[in-house]
């Protein structure tokens, strides 16, 4: 057991340096090989229209006319230890792990992509309590009563789920269920600690419609995977062998079916802490998906390499949480590792 | 000769790689049986499937309509880059009922609908609806299209190569088919358009932007292609065939591309088609956010963000294009979902 942690740990990490070096690669050679020189890449990193001293300036400080090994040394240090820029006389510190220095607004990245991750993390929790309990149940349903109206419903609802963008979804939310026919406030984020309730109503639609695209791949996934369990020879034994229906739909048929879902789980709830770009354009809701965006609007390089930094980091962390969770949920990871 | 007892179950699924596994076997058993290939077969259940085949007449439809763009664009509308401004009221920016008369307070909530203009036209530019969504399906498709065409390259290449070689090189291949699922694609796909400079191997413009996006789509989604076909693989390079040709002394790259490649197509077509909606749905996306297909260039996604601010006034803006999204990404879910269970034994004469 012990064995399975060290090792899933060890996985994760190695998956992090991976990235870590991947988004080095892109935001730092991929340029150079298209033909950038370190002064044009100096001009993505500093925003705005700079002047030549100030470009120059910037190739020195962050090391852009170094060679690429060179540079992602600096890049990794950074991460690790902090770093220091230097402006004339001024210093600035970057403490790690130091995502990057913005040089737009004058300060490190973490710092404000921590400011908005609570709104991320509303967001993000929230749909998937919703997508992951909806999902599975109505999947389970569909499975249990195959053929039926409700199955043919539930599935037909699922379809156009996962067809439907979620900024046209969303904003037909918006047009109807708020403007139209005013059921919820228009209002901005409110901080869960300083009135829930507000928070709630801001955040409920945003979670019903990211979660409605999700559920319904649940729902489809679920489904398919306990029809198919249910065809096997055990599932005829539990109940040959007397067991109510109830328990053998739970405790023996949805069990195995759980396994890969909680996989894409992880996947998809760390792809959503990253930034749920669309829905928090849709909703206006000022998380770090919206920090990308205003980023990328902005020429504001640094931050957009942070966020997908960040955004990776998440997915990482995500899945090495369902990994350690595998043996709970299956036994023969247990005995195995 | 025994019928289909009921109408392939669209999410009637197993365990994808299984399904179709099972296929290419039941392939020669039935085809020795009955005389019928595996194809004739699904063709047959597929024939009997409504849902599947009116999607996929939509799917026809849909792609004859972005070819003949210009056609439809010329017969039912007006260039999509042309400007109608008689139709708009000025201080408003909406298009009027009544040009002859201009009044703010006599908008139209449905675009101005007419003969000549069939989903009415733009706010603001007044440029014809109907022809920018025709045109928006070519770029779509393309997008699309050619990303899926590299997803299937690459995710063929490595899983075949993975699953036939096995040992460290199937290792390798499967931690990378990991790493790259641990990607956030939309992040880096905006991260990309943002570094990557004007003019790179003489694309510029909206050609680069393509470019950009399908190199994105290929590129992180190969895996899921690549975890079928390895799959496939696995069980194929057992099989006898498989050992004759190794036995008559046939070239590994004889028996992987001659050999088992061709019992690999229908898999991968099938997987192919599931890919194609949701590459549409991304591109859509990126455009919507802003860093997809740049205007004037018609693009579903960029119509919708510029519907944003008027969704109140001007609703049939959002509609159209949304619906031209919707319609075309659930007809080739439908069609892709049929055809799966066609080919799916399993849910089987």
């Amino acid at each position: 057991m012990l064995n399975y942690i060290l090792r899933r740990l060890g996985a994760g990490l190695l998956l992090l340096a991976v990235v870590t070096a991947v988004t080095f690669w892109i935001f730092y050679v991929l340029p150079r090989w298209a033909g950038v020189t370190p002064r044009g890449m100096a001009a993505m990193y500093v925003g705005k229209a700079p002047t030549p001293e100030a470009l120059d300036a910037t190739v020195e400080r962050l090391g852009l006319d170094q060679p690429v090994a060179m540079q992602f040394l600096e890049f990794v240090r950074g991460l690790l230890l902090g770093q220091e820029f230097t402006f004339g006389r001024e210093t600035v510190e970057c403490a790690a792990p130091c995502l990057g220095y913005s040089f737009t607004t004058n300060s490190p990245v973490l710092p404000q992509l921590l400011d908005r991750l609570p709104v991320t993390a509303s967001l993000a929790f929230g749909a998937a309590i919703i997508w992951i309990i909806g999902g599975v149940a109505v999947g389970v349903l569909s499975a249990v009563k195959k053929g039926s109206f409700f199955d043919r419903l539930a599935m037909g609802t699922a379809l156009v789920g996962v067809s439907m963008p979620i900024y046209f979804t969303g904003l037909l939310a918006l047009a109807f269920l708020v403007h139209k026919w005013e059921l919820f406030p228009v209002s901005r984020y409110v901080p869960l600690s300083e009135d829930p309730v507000a928070w709630f109503q801001v955040m409920f639609l945003p979670w019903v419609t990211l979660a409605f695209l999700h559920a319904a791949q649940y729902a489809r996934q679920t489904r398919a995977g306990m029809l198919e369990v249910l065809g096997e020879d055990y599932i005829r034994t539990a109940r040959a062998k007397g067991l109510s229906e109830r328990r053998v739909i739970f405790k023996h048929a949805l069990r195995p079916t759980l396994t890969p879902i909680v996989t894409i789980f992880g996947l998809d709830v760390g792809l959503v802490l990253g930034g749920a770009i669309l829905t928090e354009t849709v909703f206006s809701l000022n998380g770090i998906g919206a920090y990308a965006i205003d980023a990328i609007v902005g020429k504001d390089l640094p931050v957009v390499l942070g966020v997908t930094l960040m955004g990776a980091v998440f997915i990482v962390v995500c899945n090495l949480v369902v990994d350690l969770l595998y043996p709970v949920l299956d036994p023969r990871v247990r005995i195995a590792g | 000769m025994s019928a289909p007892s009921h109408a392939p179950d669209s999410a009637e699924q197993a365990e994808q790689t299984d399904a179709v596994n099972v296929a290419t076997q039941a392939r020669e058993v039935r085809g020795d049986s009955d005389n019928r290939s595996l194809r004739q077969i699904a063709w047959q259940r597929l024939r009997k499937d409504k849902v599947a085949m009116v999607s996929g007449v939509v799917v026809v439809l849909l792609i004859l309509a972005a070819i003949c763009a210009p056609l439809l664009a010329k017969w039912f509308g007006a260039p999509p880059t042309q400007f109608h401004q008689d139709l708009i009221e000025p201080s408003t920016g909406l298009p009027m009922k009544d040009p002859a008369n201009p009044s703010p307070f006599d908008t139209d909530p449905w675009g101005a609908i007419s003969a000549e203009h069939l989903l009415g036209v733009e706010p603001v530019t007044g440029r014809d609806l109907f022809s920018r969504i025709v045109y928006g399906a070519q770029i779509s498709l393309l997008v699309a299209f050619l990303s899926t065409v590299l997803c299937v390259v690459l995710g063929t290449l490595l899983g075949i190569v993975a699953g036939y070689k096995g040992g460290w090189i199937d290792t390798v291949i499967s931690r990378a088919m990991d790493v790259f699922l641990a990607f956030p694609l939309m992040l880096f796909a905006i991260a990309l358009v943002g570094v990557i400079p004007e003019g790179v191997l003489g694309l510029t413009g909206n050609g680069l932007r393509i470019g950009v996006i399908v190199f994105i789509i290929g590129f992180f989604n190969w895996p899921y292609i690549a975890r079928i076909v390895r799959g496939q693989t696995l069980s194929l390079r057992e099989r006898e065939f498989v050992e004759a040709a190794r036995s008559l002394g046939a070239s590994n790259r004889h028996i992987l591309f001659r050999e088992i490649l061709p019992n690999l197509v229908t898999p991968i077509i099938v997987y192919s088609t599931l890919l194609i909606p949701t590459n549409i749905l991304f591109e859509a996306a990126l455009s919507f956010l802003g860093v997809g297909i740049n205007p004037p260039t018609p693009s579903w996604g960029k119509m919708l963000s510029d519907a944003v601010p008027l969704y109140e006034n001007a609703p049939y803006f959002v509609v159209f294009p949304g619906l031209a999204i919707f319609v075309t990404v659930l007809a080739f879910n439908l069609f892709g979902d049929g055809l799966r269970d066609a080919f799916d034994p399993k849910t089987s004469d």
